[in-house]
């Protein structure tokens, strides 16, 4: 049995459901990221394992208990705010003891252990601020010290980076994965950042509209990205609907508004409809006549490591992204050829819809 | 930001000496060693004041006040703290009604409100009780309480709440080691205020006080209406005096403009 | 995020004790004195007893309850005025200060709020007395002394200089939240100052001054203190007559009348505002 197990968890709001049938088992020790669209009910996921929300149906085990109606500090899960929600009115010292004091763990052991998960964060110097003469990162510590320091079973996090620049953020996304290796701590994370999600989760949970789309490791989720949704919200892609003309037992071909491009068969039948994603960074640049379409460049941007170019072609306007290796960047309006390998080629049935169905999953 | 022009500054000195000028003349003609009430241009004198002292009606009309006005701001307090949280945490059947009804005593006239009492009390045979007095106040400052503590507690992050319950603390001790700290300076702020209005009420006092009661406005009142000596002036002084120390109290711990803004 | 889930009701046990109090203390008292304003009155013995819409008759149809009505009504609409016309002004000026001279003249404007309108009320009568400052500035200046107390002049001042901080607060509040880019930008498409305070300020704190004339109005209707210690014994006012029929006349039944009438032309004007003000403006200005 897993560490913390949601099961068919829904919470709605009157008509709104806010969360719908989520099912998720995390594993003792692991990293689990929630990732979906602003609305899509993350927070609300988060705080009735939490305990501040309750579910309209479902249960919530801990470590094989119940904890579905269990009051919220009776809990003792660790949670980190995106606010931080650090008590204003007590210094970073006091912050981090409460904890311990509501677990009436006696004074001399709280000082020891408030110490060491300031010295965790690197923030022992600061023991005696308030938290209003605190930067941003160094209050995100300040809230990850008070959530670790009474060694929770599962730290929640609520967004705990969304707050900080971005470079801070990435210096801290590193820091969170390897104070939460350090202790151990299953730890649930949410998140609309899916950078910040793939680089320190072992799995992502996709969310979408209030239910769960995909649970994979981040790598998997973009690769083998199980919905269109979330083929556009991971990452940039390249959408091409059409229609399957032919198949046989190792390609189908497919036509995109004529065009006919080949790609692995899979399940698909004839004169079925389908969408293909194809990531900007799986298209190869090549010289006029070569690779699978002709294009010509229609605007190139510079991104640092990498330049993005807007290629014009037969099937419409394709993102394309090459390294920055140091060589000249093509002009616009030059030509090039397109060309990529058939197994990139992620295949979705049905149309582009504006609003993507969850229920309208492939494979 | 830019300045503004000079007719703009006398305008505004104008406006400054037409709210001060009032205060100031009571002030001065306080300090007059004459027999009538007139500035004191042949040397300032205390006789007035210890007049004052020395009046036993003032006196007790004073310890009346200064009692009602504390009994009522704290009483006022104790009750806006949870009614204020009820209205701000909840929504339930009846939150916009009881909302109205704390806050109405500022749109009903005090004139109104004293002469409904005065009927309740009559009633009831509670006319000139200082336990019925208090209650009375209590209800006329209250509004200012609520308004002050709904704003503070509508302007502090919830989440900082929930951090403590996440870490085990139960509702008792949130409310008195979270809730009550972070919501003090409304708490303050308001108590001083309420003790502010309470101490100066006249219009609603005038009509439920009896001679045991009386409170220092009310006979201030009739003391002007009868005759007219600079001990009156005294009396005066000194609530200018008291004021402004509550004004520069309120100031430090809340911030006037924060009150006032917030009164109306 | 969820208040805590509702199983008690927890709500109406905080407020409970607030609840029973302003239930006994307002809403009791105010039905009673309704009732009262319905009670026959005998002379003779004092007694109250009866029905009867006699005294909303005397007060709607005797001319000395209807001069001092409409005395009232003056002399408030005057005060508003006068506080619109000084008020606003003031609060722009205030809002163009620098700090520290905005937060102390911000202080000294709305200060004497909180000292006693009976205090401010005698000073008045010091200063516009026959030996007071203004009086010996008027002789200087060779006008003779002139009689400066016991008019309906002297009471709109008085009550100008009350109610001037209800007028200046929330017009200062409106132009707080006014952002000064606005006018920066008005200015930068080349209108004049005036132009620019009248096509741009003006209409965003119209309704700061509106509430504050509001405020103004109700409280000047109904002040007490002033009239009764600026006003004399002829200069009947309201709030003045009513405490006349409950203290000295002894008339309750008619006393309740006036006061239940003052009750509703205030709540009238109040919720006439709320549903042209709300209504109107809270849309268009967030
Ligand atoms: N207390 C509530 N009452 C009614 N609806 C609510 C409540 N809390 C959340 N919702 C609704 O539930 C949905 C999910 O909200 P939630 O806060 O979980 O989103 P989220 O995924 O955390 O979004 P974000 O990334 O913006 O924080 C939203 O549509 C929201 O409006
Ligand atoms: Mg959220």
């Amino acid at each position: 049995m897993s560490f913390l197990e949601l099961k068919d968890i829904t919470k709605s709001y009157g008509t709104l459901n806010a969360v719908s049938d989520v099912t998720l088992s995390v594993e003792k020790g692991e990293f689990v990221s929630l990732l979906g669209p602003s609305g899509c009910g993350k927070t609300t996921t988060l705080q009735m394992i939490a305990g501040f929300v309750e579910p309209t149906s479902g249960t919530i085990r801990l470590d094989g208990r119940d904890i579905t109606h269990a009051k919220a500090n009776s809990r003792g899960l660790g949670i980190v705010f995106q606010s931080y929600a650090l008590f204003p009115h007590m210094t970073v010292f006091d912050n981090v003891s409460f904890g311990l004091e509501m677990q009436r763990v006696p004074k001399s052991d709280r000082r020891p252990r408030v110490e060491e998960a300031l010295e965790l964060v690197h923030l022992a110097a600061y023991a005696g601020r308030y938290p209003r003469e605190l930067s941003g990162g160094q209050r995100q510590r300040v809230a990850l010290a008070r959530a670790i320091v009474i060694r929770p079973p599962v730290l929640l996090l609520d967004e705990p980076l969304s707050n900080l620049d971005a470079k801070l953020r990435e210096a801290m996304q590193f820091e969170l994965r390897d104070i939460q290796r350090k202790v151990g701590t299953t730890t649930v994370m949410v998140t609309h950042d899916q950078a910040e999600a793939f680089s320190i989760s072992d799995r992502v949970v996709v969310m979408e509209s209030g239910r769960i789309t995909q649970i994979d490791q981040p790598y998997r989720i973009y690769e083998h990205p199980e919905t269109e949704f979330i083929s556009r919200f991971v990452g940039k892609t390249n959408l091409l609907p059409g229609t399957v003309q032919a198949v046989n037992d190792r390609a189908a071909t497919v036509s995109l508004g004529g065009v006919p491009v080949e790609i692995d068969a899979g399940a698909l039948v004839r004169g079925d409809t389908v969408t293909l994603c194809i990531r900007p960074e799986k298209l190869r640049l090549t010289g006029t006549g070569l690779g699978r379409l002709p294009g010509r460049v229609a605007e190139r941007y510079f991104l640092g490591s990498q330049w993005l170019y807007h290629i014009d072609g037969p099937l419409g306007t394709l993102m394309a992204v090459t390294p920055n290796d140091g060589s000249a960047p093509l002009d616009t309006g030059e030509p090039v050829g397109l060309d990529w390998t058939p197994s990139v080629v992620r295949v979705h049935r049905g149309r582009l819809a504006e609003a993507p169905d969850p229920t309208l999953e492939a494979h | 930001m830019t300045r503004n022009g000079p007719i703009a500054l006398i305008f505004h000195s104008l406006v400054v000496l037409f709210m001060l000028a009032p205060l100031a003349i009571v002030c001065l003609v306080a300090f007059t060693p004459e027999n009538t009430l007139s500035l004191p241009t042949r040397g300032l004198s205390l006789r007035w004041f210890e007049a004052v002292f020395r009046h036993p009606d003032f006196v007790q009309s004073f310890w009346n006040s200064l009692w009602l006005a504390l009994l009522s701001a704290t009483l006022a307090v104790v009750l806006a703290v949870p009614a204020a949280l009820a209205i701000t945490r909840w929504e339930f059947r009846g939150r916009g009604f009881l909302n109205a009804l704390f806050l109405s005593p500022l749109i009903i006239p005090h004139l109104v409100l004293g002469v409904a009492m005065l009927r309740l009390f009559a009633l009831v045979g509670a006319t000139g009780s200082f336990g019925w007095l208090v209650a009375a106040h209590i209800v006329i400052v209250t509004p200012y309480v609520m308004r002050l503590l709904i704003a503070a507690i509508t302007g502090f992050d919830r989440s900082v709440e929930q951090a403590a319950y996440s870490l085990g603390a139960s509702e008792a001790t949130v409310f008195r080691r979270v809730t009550l700290p972070m919501i003090l300076p409304g708490v303050t702020g308001g108590w001083l205020i309420a003790f502010i209005n309470s101490f100066d009420e006249l219009t609603m006092s005038i009509f439920i006080t009896s001679p045991s009661t009386v409170t220092l406005p009310v006979r201030m009142y009739m003391y002007a209406t009868e005759s007219i000596d600079p001990m009156m002036a005294a009396v005066s002084a000194i609530i200018v005096g008291i004021t402004a120390v509550a004004v520069l109290l309120l100031d430090r711990v809340y911030g006037l403009d924060r009150i006032l803004v917030g009164q109306h | 995020m969820s208040a805590a889930p509702a199983r008690l009701p927890t709500p109406l046990i905080l407020s409970a004790p607030a609840a029973l109090l302003f239930g006994a203390l307002i809403l009791t008292p105010l039905v009673l004195t309704a009732l009262l304003s319905f009670n026959e009155f005998e002379h003779a013995t004092g007694r109250t007893h009866g029905f009867t819409v006699a005294h909303y008759a005397a007060v709607l149809s005797d001319s000395y309850y209807l001069e001092i009505f409409l005395r009232t009504f003056r002399v408030a609409a005057l005060a508003t005025a006068i506080c619109v016309v000084i008020g606003v002004p003031e609060a722009y000026i205030l809002s163009r200060m620098r700090n520290p001279w905005r937060s102390v003249f911000l202080l000294v404007v709305l200060a004497p709020l909180l000292v006693s309108v009976v205090v401010r009320a005698f000073g008045w009568s010091m200063l516009l007395g026959p030996e007071g400052p203004v009086n010996a500035v008027l002789m200087a200046l060779g006008f003779g002394r002139m009689r400066l107390l016991y008019n309906e002049g002297t009471v709109i001042v008085a009550l100008v200089h009350v109610m001037l901080p209800f007028m200046v607060i929330p017009v200062w509040t409106s132009l707080q939240k006014l952002d000064p880019a606005v006018e920066q930008a008005a200015l930068s498409f080349g209108a004049s100052r005036a132009t620019a305070i009248v096509r741009v300020v003006a209409p965003q704190i119209l309704p700061g001054i509106l509430s504050g004339s509001l405020i103004v109005f109700g409280l000047s209707a109904s002040a007490f203190a002033i009239p009764g210690l600026l006003g004399g014994r002829r200069l009947k006012m309201v709030a003045t007559i009513v405490y006349d029929q409950y203290l000295s006349d002894l008339n309750w039944p008619m006393g309740a009348a006036v006061a239940v009438l003052l009750l509703a032309a205030n709540l009238i004007v109040m919720l006439t505002y709320h549903r042209v003000v709300e209504g109107h403006y809270r849309r268009r200005l967030g």
